[in-house]
C-alpha cells in the first residue's frame, strides 16, 4: 500500500510539474522555473513561524507570493537596473535561498523543516501523515490530498486559459494585438509554478522540482510538433519516471525523489537519440548520402 | 566589541585558518565568475555546481575515503562531464540553452542525492560529513583539506593572470580572436576548465546550491562600477574576499549560523546596492540622469517657445503672460510654472507684472535652440533629401543633443546658411 501512495503522489507532482514545464520551456524560461522553485523557501519559512504549522494553505499563500517576488525581482533587476538577464536570475534566487536556510537556522527550534528536506524531500514519509476524520476514517496520506486539489486547479487553469497561455507563449505580439494581457498570463503562470512547487515540496524538495518542471517536458518536444500532444507525453513520461524511479530507489536503497529526477534524465536521454523525427542517431541515417 | 577584535587580532590558528580558507575561495571563484559572466554563460556555473555531487559520491564510493584530492578529481570529472552535455544538448536538437541548463542541472543533482542517500543508508561509518557538500563547511576548514583547496585556488588565479590577455579577447571578440591566431577552442577548454575548479573549490565554503552566487554575484557586482576588465576582476575579488571574512566572522560570533548563506547573503546584498546605487550605471544614477534631462528638454522649449514669441514681434525683451505661453504650445501648466522659476533663478528670464521675458543670456541660449533646430531641418532635406514637412518631428529631439562641435561642422557643411526649408531665418 505504501508503494501506491509514495507512486501516487510521485504522479500528481509530475503531472502539474510537467504540464507548466511545457510552458516554461517554449517560452525559454527554465531557468526562471527554477529560480522559482529556489526562492520559494523563504515564504514557506515565514508562513510556518506565523502560523506555526505546517497547514497547506498558509504554505501555498506564502510561497505563490514569494514565486511572484522573484519574478518580479528578476525581471526588476533586468529592466530597471539593466543586470544582465542570467545574471539576474543567478543573483535573485541565490539570494532568497541563502535568506531562506539563514531563517531556518536561526529559527531551528521552531521549524520543523531540514536543510536536506528542503533539497529532496521525504516522499517516503508521506504515508505516514494520514488524513483520518474524526468519525475514524482513513482518507488515506494528507500530501495526497492537497496535491490532488493543486494537480485540478492546475489542469482547470490550463483548460480554461488554453488559448490565452498557447498565444502568450507563441505569439505574444499577435496576443497582446487582439487584446490578451501578456503581463497577466506570464505572472499567473508563475504563481501556478510557484504553488505546483509548494505543494511538491513536502515530498520532492525544492531542488528536485526543477527536474519534474523540465526533464519531461523537454522529452516530450523532442518527441512531437503539437503542442497537445506535447502536454500529454509530458504527463505520460513524469508518470512512467515516477513508477520507474521507486522501483529503482527500492532497488538501490536511495532517495526515491533522486531516482525519479534520474529517470526523467534517463527518459529524455532516450528521447535525444532515438526520437523518431529528432533522434540523433535516427537523423544521423537520414542524413547519410545517396550511393550511386 | 571584544569579538570583533578577538576575531580580527587573527591570534587563533582556527581563525586564521577559516578567514584564509574562506578569502581564497571567494575570491578565485569571484574572478572565474567574471569570464562566464561577460560570456553570458553565468547560470553554467550553477548546473557544474550541482553536477559535482554525484562525482563526490561515486569517488567515495570507489575509493573508499575521504581523500580530499580523490573526492576533488570525481567533482571536477562530473563538473567537466556536464558542461559537456549542456553544449551537446544544445548543438544537436532544438533544446535551447536555458531548458539544457536546468535538465542538467537537476538530473545531475537527483543522480548525486540518489548516491548519497544510498551511501547514507549504506552503513559506512566513514561517509559522515560528506553531505558538507551540500551546504559548505567554511567554518570547518582545517589541515590537509584547506592546503587542497588554497592550493587549487592560488594555481586558479595565477592561471587567470597568466591568461590575462586571451581570456579577455575571448570574451570581447571570439571573432578577432580566432583571426589573429589564438587557439580559440584550447582557451575555451581553459576557461571551462578554470570554471570547473573554481565551482570544485568553491563548494567547500557555500556549498552545491549556492555555489552559483560565488561565481555570479560578485562579478555582476563590480561590473557596475566599472567598464575596465583589469578593475572588475579586482573589484569583484575584493567584493569576494569581503564577504568571505564577513561570514567568516558571523559563523564566529554565532556558531549555529551557517556560514555559506551568510556569505551569499552579504555578497547579494553588496550586488543589490550596487545595482541601485552605482554612480553612472546603477537604477537611481540613471532614474536621475533621466530626470536631468527632462528638465533640460522642459527649460530649451520654454527658451525657445520666448524666442518664437519674440520673433514674432520682433523685440525679444517683451513680457509675455503665462496664457500667451501656453498657447503657443501644449505643455502642462504646472510643468510649464516650475520650469519659468527654475530659468528665472538661473538668470535666463526675468519676471515683470507683464509677464515673462527674456534676458540677453536666455535670449542666447533660445536662439541657440532656434538655430540648432532649423540647421538640423536643413540638413535633412537637403543632404537626405527628405520632405520639408517630414523634418520638423526629428529636429525636436535632436536640438537638445547636438554639440558645439557638431554645430560648427553643420555650419560649414551647410555653407553658412541664412534661411531653413521653411523659410525661416537661422538667427
Amino acid at each position: 500500500m505504501n508503494a501506491f501512495w509514495i507512486i501516487l503522489t510521485g504522479s500528481l507532482v509530475a503531472t502539474c510539474c510537467s504540464l507548466l514545464g511545457c510552458y516554461l520551456i517554449l517560452r525559454r524560461m527554465a531557468m526562471v522555473g527554477d529560480a522559482i522553485s529556489h526562492a520559494v523557501l523563504p515564504g514557506i519559512v515565514i508562513a510556518f513561524l506565523l502560523t506555526g504549522s505546517r497547514d497547506s494553505v498558509p504554505m501555498l499563500i506564502g510561497a505563490g507570493l514569494l514565486g511572484v517576488l522573484t519574478t518580479f525581482l528578476i525581471e526588476f533587476f533586468h529592466r530597471y537596473a539593466r543586470v544582465q538577464a542570467d545574471a539576474s536570475i543567478g543573483v535573485t534566487f541565490t539570494w532568497l535561498f541563502a535568506i531562506g536556510i539563514i531563517l531556518i537556522s536561526v529559527y531551528a527550534g521552531q521549524v520543523d523543516l531540514d536543510q536536506d528536506c528542503v533539497l529532496y524531500g521525504e516522499i517516503a514519509y508521506v504515508p505516514l501523515d494520514l488524513w483520518i476524520t474524526e468519525g475514524g476514517l482513513n482518507l488515506g496520506p494528507r500530501t495526497v490530498w492537497t496535491l490532488a486539489v493543486v494537480t485540478m486547479l492546475i489542469i482547470l487553469y490550463i483548460v480554461l486559459g488554453y488559448k490565452e497561455l498557447f498565444l502568450t507563449t507563441f505569439d505574444p505580439a499577435y496576443a497582446a494585438a487582439i487584446g490578451i494581457s501578456t503581463s497577466v498570463w506570464y505572472y499567473s503562470l508563475m504563481t501556478a509554478v510557484s504553488i505546483t512547487t509548494v505543494a511538491s515540496f513536502e515530498s520532492v524538495g525544492a531542488i528536485l522540482v526543477v527536474a519534474f518542471l523540465v526533464a519531461p517536458a523537454a522529452t516530450a518536444y523532442l518527441l512531437t510538433d503539437n503542442f497537445k500532444t506535447m502536454l500529454l507525453l509530458s504527463v505520460v513520461a513524469g508518470i512512467l519516471a515516477s513508477i520507474a524511479g521507486y522501483y529503482l530507489a527500492v532497488w538501490i536503497d536511495g532517495s526515491i525523489a533522486g531516482a525519479i529526477a534520474t529517470v526523467t534524465g534517463i527518459e529524455f536521454m532516450l528521447a535525444f537519440l532515438f526520437s523518431p523525427t529528432r533522434g540523433i542517431l535516427v537523423r544521423k541515417k537520414q542524413l547519410q548520402p545517396v550511393q550511386h | 566589541m571584544r569579538e570583533f577584535i578577538e576575531f580580527f587580532s587573527f591570534a587563533d590558528a582556527n581563525i586564521r585558518f577559516v578567514t584564509v580558507g574562506s578569502v581564497l575561495l571567494a575570491t578565485s571563484s569571484a574572478v572565474v565568475g567574471c569570464f562566464t559572466l561577460l560570456r553570458k554563460r553565468a547560470l553554467v556555473g550553477d548546473a557544474v555546481a550541482h553536477a559535482v555531487l554525484p562525482g563526490v559520491c561515486l569517488a567515495f564510493m570507489l575509493s573508499g575515503t575521504k581523500n580530499p584530492f580523490i573526492l576533488l578529481l570525481g567533482a571536477f570529472v562530473t563538473g567537466w562531464l556536464s558542461l559537456i552535455t549542456i553544449d551537446f544538448i544544445t548543438s544537436r536538437s532544438r533544446i535551447k540553452e536555458d531548458t539544457a541548463i536546468a535538465l542538467v542541472l537537476s538530473v545531475f543533482f537527483g543522480i548525486g542525492i540518489l548516491l548519497l542517500t544510498a551511501i547514507q543508508h549504506s552503513g559506512n561509518a566513514a561517509q559522515s560529513g560528506l553531505d558538507k557538500f551540500l551546504f559548505g563547511k567554511a567554518a570547518s576548514l582545517v589541515g590537509e583539506d584547506l592546503i587542497a583547496f588554497s592550493l587549487v585556488a592560488v594555481l586558479l588565479l595565477v592561471t587567470t593572470i597568466l591568461f590575462y590577455k586571451e581570456l579577455a579577447m575571448l570574451c570581447f571578440d571570439k571573432a578577432y580572436a580566432k583571426t589573429i591566431g589564438y587557439p580559440v577552442r584550447a582557451l575555451e577548454l581553459l576557461l571551462t576548465t578554470l570554471t570547473v575548479f573554481a565551482v570544485v573549490v568553491g563548494i567547500q565554503a557555500v556549498g552545491v546550491v549556492l555555489m552559483a552566487a560565488m561565481l555570479i554575484t560578485p562579478a555582476a557586482a563590480a561590473r557596475f562600477w566599472t567598464d575596465k576588465l583589469s578593475l572588475m576582476l579586482v573589484l569583484a575579488a575584493l567584493i569576494g574576499a569581503f564577504s568571505g571574512v564577513s561570514g567568516a566572522y558571523v559563523s564566529y560570533t554565532a556558531p549555529a549560523m551557517p556560514t555559506g548563506p551568510w556569505i551569499v547573503l552579504i555578497v547579494s546584498m553588496i550586488a543589490i546596492l550596487s545595482f541601485a546605487f552605482a554612480p553612472g550605471k546603477g537604477w537611481v544614477s540613471r532614474l536621475l540622469r533621466q530626470r536631468r534631462n527632462k528638465t533640460l528638454i522642459l527649460e530649451e522649449n520654454l527658451l525657445k517657445l520666448l524666442y518664437h514669441l519674440g520673433e514674432e514681434k520682433q523685440d525679444f525683451h517683451l513680457p509675455h503672460s503665462l496664457q500667451q505661453i501656453l498657447e503657443k504650445r501644449a505643455i502642462p501648466k504646472k510643468q510649464v510654472s516650475a520650469g519659468l522659476s527654475k530659468l528665472r533663478k538661473q538668470g535666463y528670464i526675468e519676471k515683470t507684472p507683464a509677464g515673462w521675458q527674456l534676458t540677453l543670456q536666455g535670449q542666447r541660449r533660445g536662439e541657440r535652440v532656434v538655430r540648432l533646430h532649423r540647421l538640423w531641418e536643413l540638413y535633412l532635406t537637403q543632404y537626405l533629401q527628405l520632405a520639408s514637412d517630414h523634418v520638423h518631428e526629428d529636429a525636436e529631439t535632436i536640438e537638445h543633443i547636438i554639440t558645439p562641435e557638431l554645430e560648427q561642422r553643420l555650419m560649414e557643411e551647410l555653407d553658412y546658411p541664412v534661411l531653413d526649408p521653411h523659410s525661416a531665418r537661422i538667427p
